[in-house]
């Protein structure tokens, strides 16, 4: 790790004049999970590291008149249990998938969606596009654990844990920089990379993740994760659902896949295939299968087409009472 | 080797001859560090200190004591209280928060003292091994490791007792599952998961009616 100037203001205020306008002159510190190992990769060697643990507003959920609002410096742990979360359990299924007890109790929300992809190449040292004479080393590389979406050039998985539960429940996160702020949805706050300069997110720089807005539309949600092992594993495959229902059938519904591709990705097909619909065996299996409809395995991960359409049933039947 | 990876290198092999300069610059480091962005700082004159890069005094709370020592603010908590404290319980193995051999309590939670900063850990209780023992008397905890063969070559352990009391400390009466799962941030090499869930009952036993350390 290279030598770092280190502050930990009180106030969100302070922090964001901390900040500064290329990413190598400061990063944003919470739970540290992600930004320490990249120090220690020599990935990112910010000059100036500003840790937000310390700022009350940044912390805490609680009801708003629009819904829920998470502060980004609550852990997987604390959001896990709360009370006011009984109504997502989407998200609590995310939060209680991620990692170990020691990471639950460390990573925060706001760092769940600010960490950068797990993808080797990038973690590596090849960038986030894993280029190599003008040509990404993926297709033809070691590719198991990459996106079957998405059609490249970037084909790393968003590692995102509450990303697919927060796009399929509509909710939206606050950036805060020095000169203002402004609110953007979950699902415009994730972006495909088109070069290597770019990069996988909306945040700037001078920017800090300050809360998640959960609209307060009661929806029947649920996640299904497959992994490998029972512990301290990355999914291979997840979906998050969220359906409106119109008495015993879904009015709308929201299925987002996670891990399958650089963004969380919704599968807009099987959302519309849902519409009117009970959801049953027939009516999941139906959806799942259109949800994975179009999917672009590369050359060592075809099996996570299975897994995906696995997680979409299995996500709807749970949201739906009938796992 | 590809171009990229030589170029980390090449970084690496620059921070350290960098940092060789720096110390070789002896008291001046502290002064030549400070100011970085400090352009930014006349504009936006932020009330919060800016600390480091150089070595910075801090004080811990660990095991109930007040601990001084002065560290580079990158400096993780782990090689705080191994290579400044002497507190080498924790072990530093995977040093990427994966394997747990460094697991330490802080604020009642267990975390892995690898990827938390020294200087962030200020202000907050921090519990590791050294602190659990009672003159002349094991925790409850580590006797069950003992009783139930819960080691091979025991590097782990240390790591492994901190998890279980901590597990232990919010779930005092977990099952099986329970203890499977809320100790599956630690990796044992040698394999002795058996013996540690059957430890970590039995200490969960010992620990009901106030004995709970």
């Amino acid at each position: 790790m290279e030598r770092f100037e280190y502050a930990s203001p009180a106030t969100l205020k302070e922090a964001t004049a901390l900040l500064g306008s290329s990413w190598s002159d400061a990063q944003v510190l919470a739970g540290g999970t992600d930004l320490i190992s990249l120090m220690k990769e020599y990935l990112v060697s910010p000059k100036r590291v500003v840790n937000i643990k310390s700022i009350g507003e940044l912390g805490g959920i609680s009801k708003t008149g629009a819904g829920v609002r998470i502060g980004a410096t609550v852990t997987f742990d604390e959001l896990s249990a709360h009370p006011l979360m009984r109504d997502y359990p989407s998200l609590v299924t995310a939060a209680l998938g991620v990692a170990s007890p020691q990471i639950r109790n460390m990573g925060t929300v706001g760092g769940d969606l600010c960490q950068r992809p797990r993808c080797w190449y990038y973690r590596g040292g090849y960038g986030l596009l894993a280029m190599k004479d003008g040509k990404s080393l993926v297709p033809d590389g070691e590719n198991r654990y990459h996106a079957i979406f998405g059609g490249g050039p970037a084909y790393f998985v968003s590692p995102s844990s509450l990303g697919p539960a927060l796009v399929a429940l509509g909710a939206q996160v606050k950036l805060v920089s020095p000169s203002g702020s402004r609110t953007v949805g979950v699902d415009q706050f994730f972006v495909i990379p088109k070069s290597d300069t770019e990069r996988e997110t909306a945040i700037q720089s001078d920017e800090i993740l300050t809360e998640i807005l959960i609209p307060a539309a009661r929806t029947k949600n649920a996640t299904y994760e497959v992994r490998h092992k029972d512990a301290l594993d990355w999914p291979l495959a997840t979906a998050s659902v969220a359906l409106k229902m119109n008495g015993s059938k879904v009015g709308s519904a929201r299925v987002v896949l996670g891990h399958v591709a650089p963004t969380p990705w919704p599968a807009a097909a099987a959302e519309k295939a849902l519409a009117g619909k009970s959801i049953d065996e027939a009516t999941a299996e139906e959806a799942a299968a259109i949800a994975v409809d179009g999917a672009q395995p590369l050359s060592q991960n075809g099996y996570k087409v299975q897994l995906a359409k696995v997680a979409v049933k299995r996500a709807l039947l749970e949201a739906a009472g009938k796992a | 080797m590809s171009s990229t990876k030589d170029e980390i290198r090449k970084k690496r092999k620059s921070a350290f001859s960098r940092r060789g300069f720096l110390k070789g610059l002896g008291a001046g480091t502290g002064v030549l560090s400070t100011g970085v962005l400090a352009e930014q700082e006349t504009d936006a004159a932020p009330a919060t200190p800016v600390q480091g890069p150089g070595a910075v005094a801090i004080t811990l709370d660990i095991n109930g004591r007040p601990h001084k020592v002065n560290v580079e603010p990158r400096t993780t908590l782990c090689d705080t209280l191994r290579n400044h404290l002497d507190l080498t319980g924790a072990k530093r193995v995977c040093d990427r928060g994966t394997c747990g051999a460094c697991t330490v309590i802080i604020g009642g939670k267990v975390m892995y003292s690898c990827t938390v900063l020294a200087i962030e850990a200020q202000g907050k209780k921090i519990q590791t091994i050294e602190g659990l023992a009672q003159p002349g008397k094991l925790h409850p905890v580590s006797q069950a490791f003992w009783d139930n063969d819960a080691q091979q070559c025991g590097y782990c352990t240390p790591g492994f007792v901190m998890a279980a009391k901590g597990f232990l400390d919010h779930h005092p009466n977990p099952t099986y599952e329970e203890v499977k799962k809320g100790l599956g941030g630690n990796l044992c090499r040698c394999g002795t998961y058996v013996g540690v869930r059957k430890a970590v009952l039995q200490a969960a036993k010992e620990m009901q009616g106030g004995r709970n350390a």
